[in-house]
């Protein structure tokens, strides 16, 4: 029978299945951060036994960490004491930490892929819901919950249904000023915030096998945005090109080996989907976010839609139907996050505010993904031209996507944001987020409003 | 885990679709390293103002209303995967959450939890609405074994959905990390055998 790439990955990882019941899926790659694993320690602690396999763990402090002055002790005491749990569980259980002042250090999704970590045909899992993200190499990856955290620990399996399976297929070249963000903010909108809620996406078509790895990773990470639990990709030369030579991809004849199996990794032709949408990459435009969800996106020269349910939205917003967002003024602008701030990330803002300078109103939040993305940034020279726009750069970490650290959007202030939720106070209370791909922010950065970089490249 | 008991309460109607966990417990409040108290920040943004007092618009302040049946929205607990939602509802007194559609990480959440997500069809949902505003005392009764959400007074009901293992675990009081343990021979098994 034609199996999809889903089918695939999935089958070979059942341990068992429970009669009437969920399958116990092998887990191959387990990431933990400071926020989601402190009570699944304890309760493996409580229980009297010991990590099943640690080695299949790696863990990174990224959600509550400042982005200034890391080497200092953290000033928020209970972040810091957050840290410091992390740090204690991981030496205690035997597992391999990159804290804070490790070189590897950085947003989880950010040093998975990076470090090689992630791997074509993996069950990958962590506490954080942007775990879809590695589904860009052809892994089932998806978030859990910390319950599930600790089952993992204990046993390196997970009891899982497996969900109903959707097909989005984009086809076609994308238009200048046109990026992965604004692919996958287009399909959010068309498909709602809980659209695929139950399913497990595959994306497939030419516009995505064009991407970068790093753009690949944009579109998978904001599968949950939809209420999907994951979305992957099949991985082609540009996975495998991508994982060369990376610290801990396979090397030599073994990454030749991989490869060949990696390249078995794909949806047969006439497999079934339970759900298939199709949308073509000229109809993408540079999109925004005008309310409180992800899927409330419209394209960037559009006027706010009369749509029933959007007035507390709205209000919450401070904007009313039919009002465009373009030209609207915004003090805060935030490029990072584990959805846009990698090293591509920062060459696409780079591009735009190369020579130029900030406008005066703007404050703006610049933090790359990783240590790597930091050093990569510095190396190609793109500090300077941040520095020369009036931007600073910050230290790695999760920062004002969810503000869990002090850096935070004041209240009732508009953030052009290229991270991945617009929620009621995602970036601090009161705040109000509009999402949008790492070129408009850095447009937006310059004008000290809502542009289309297309009126600007 | 506590077993499961028939829940027979008043309801907190919560009227507002798309409630997404950063609305449940925001950020700035997961930084405990244990899973109590999280109930005291339970919707702190819409439950409290600035200076910290309770904000009388919000229906949980609201001394008239109690139960631990809340009642919301379609696609409830979108968003972030925190298991701290799902604490927080339940350390604040919640035992069942009912609306007609919830999110996927969320729903496993509670469900290792003890709190019991009860999904309904959007025209009874919206009967529960009615009759709550009617009535605010209504009592609802939601039986597991029979997977039944009982409107007390009008005698109407409806069936929900659980998979079947979890509700078996519910209503035992079995915790799955002990049977995953139970299967560490299967497992290593096969880890010998994975290729």
């Amino acid at each position: 029978m034609a199996k999809t790439l889903f089918d695939k990955i999935w089958e070979k990882h059942i341990v068992d299945t429970i009669p009437d019941g969920p399958d116990i899926l092998y887990i191959d790659q387990h990431f933990i951060h400071e926020v989601t694993s402190p009570q699944a320690f304890a309760g493996i602690v409580k229980r009297g036994i010991a990590v099943l396999r640690p080695e299949k763990t790696v863990a990174t402090a990224d959600h509550n960490v400042p982005t200034k002055d890391q080497h200092l002790p953290i000033k928020d005491l209970l972040s810091r004491q957050q840290v410091e749990k992390l740090t204690e569980n991981c030496k205690r259980h035997g597992i391999t930490l990159y804290g804070l002042g490790h070189p590897w250090q950085g947003i989880v999704h950010v040093i998975g892929p990076e470090l090689g970590i992630t791997q074509p045909g993996q069950t990958i899992v962590c506490g954080d819901s942007h775990t879809a993200t590695h589904g860009a190499f052809g892994t089932i990856a998806f978030g859990i919950g910390t319950s599930e955290v600790e089952m993992v620990l204990a046993s390196q399996c997970l009891l899982q249904y497996k969900p109903k399976k959707m097909k989005i297929t984009v086809n076609g070249q994308l238009t200048p000023g046109v990026v992965s963000k604004d692919v996958i903010l287009y399909i959010i909108a068309k498909l709602t915030a809980g659209g695929g809620t139950g399913y497990f996406i595959e994306y497939s078509g030419s516009t995505f096998s064009e991407m970068s790895m790093e753009a690949r990773m944009t579109v998978c990470n904001m599968s949950i945005e939809m209420g999907a639990r994951g979305g992957l990709m099949a991985p082609d030369d540009v996975t495998f090109n991508y994982l060369q030579g990376r610290e801990f991809a396979p090397k030599g004849k073994k990454y030749a080996e991989s490869v060949e199996k990696w390249k078995l990794l794909f949806s047969d032709s006439d497999s079934y989907f339970d759900s298939e949408f199709q949308f073509y990459a000229k109809d993408i435009e540079p999109m925004v976010t005008w309310g409180t969800n992800p899927g409330q996106g419209m394209k960037i020269t559009d006027q706010i839609p009369d749509s029933p349910g959007s007035n507390k939205a709205l209000e919450y917003m401070g904007l009313s139907a039919g009002e465009p967002l373009l030209g609207k003024k915004v003090n805060y602008i935030f490029i990072g996050s584990c959805t846009n701030g990698r090293i591509e990330d920062f060459r696409d803002v780079a591009r735009i505010v190369k020579g130029k300078k900030k406008a005066s109103n703007v404050r703006a939040y610049l933090v790359p993904g990783s240590k790597l993305v930091e050093k990569q940034i510095e190396k190609e020279g793109l500090r300077r031209i941040f520095e020369e726009a009036g931007l600073e750069v910050r230290q790695p970490g999760c920062s004002a996507c969810l503000g869990m650290n002090e850096d935070k959007v004041p209240r009732g202030e508009l953030c052009v944001s290229t991270s991945n939720r617009n929620f009621e106070g995602r970036q601090g209370p009161g705040a109000r987020t509009i999402l949008v791909s790492p070129l408009t922010a850095a447009a937006s950065a310059i004008t000290g409003s809502i542009t289309d970089v297309r009126s600007i490249i | 885990m506590e077993k499961y008991q028939i829940i027979e309460s008043t309801a907190i109607p919560l009227e507002m679709e798309n409630i997404d966990t950063d609305q449940i417990i925001p950020a700035r409040f997961l930084k405990a390293t244990d899973r109590s108290g999280f109930g005291d920040n339970l919707f702190r943004d819409w439950r409290f103002d600035l200076n910290g007092n309770p904000k009388p618009e919000f229906i949980l302040n609201d001394p008239s209303r109690t139960g631990t049946i809340l009642i919301a929205g379609k696609n409830f607990g979108s968003g972030s995967s925190r298991e701290h939602a799902a604490w927080a509802l339940y350390d604040y007194g919640f035992r069942a959450i009912v609306s007609s559609f919830f999110a996927d990480i969320f729903t496993n959440n509670a469900l290792n939890n003890g709190l019991l997500i009860v999904q309904v069809p959007d025209e009874f949902l919206k009967r529960l609405f009615d009759a709550i505003r009617q009535n605010p005392k209504t009592i609802i009764r939601i039986n597991l074994e029979n997977q039944e959400i009982v409107l007390s007074e009008r005698g109407e009901k409806e069936h929900f959905p659980i998979n079947s293992y979890k509700k078996k675990c519910l209503l035992k009081g079995f915790d799955d990390i002990d049977y995953m343990l139970s299967l560490k021979q299967k497992i290593e098994k096969f880890e010998s055998q994975f290729k």
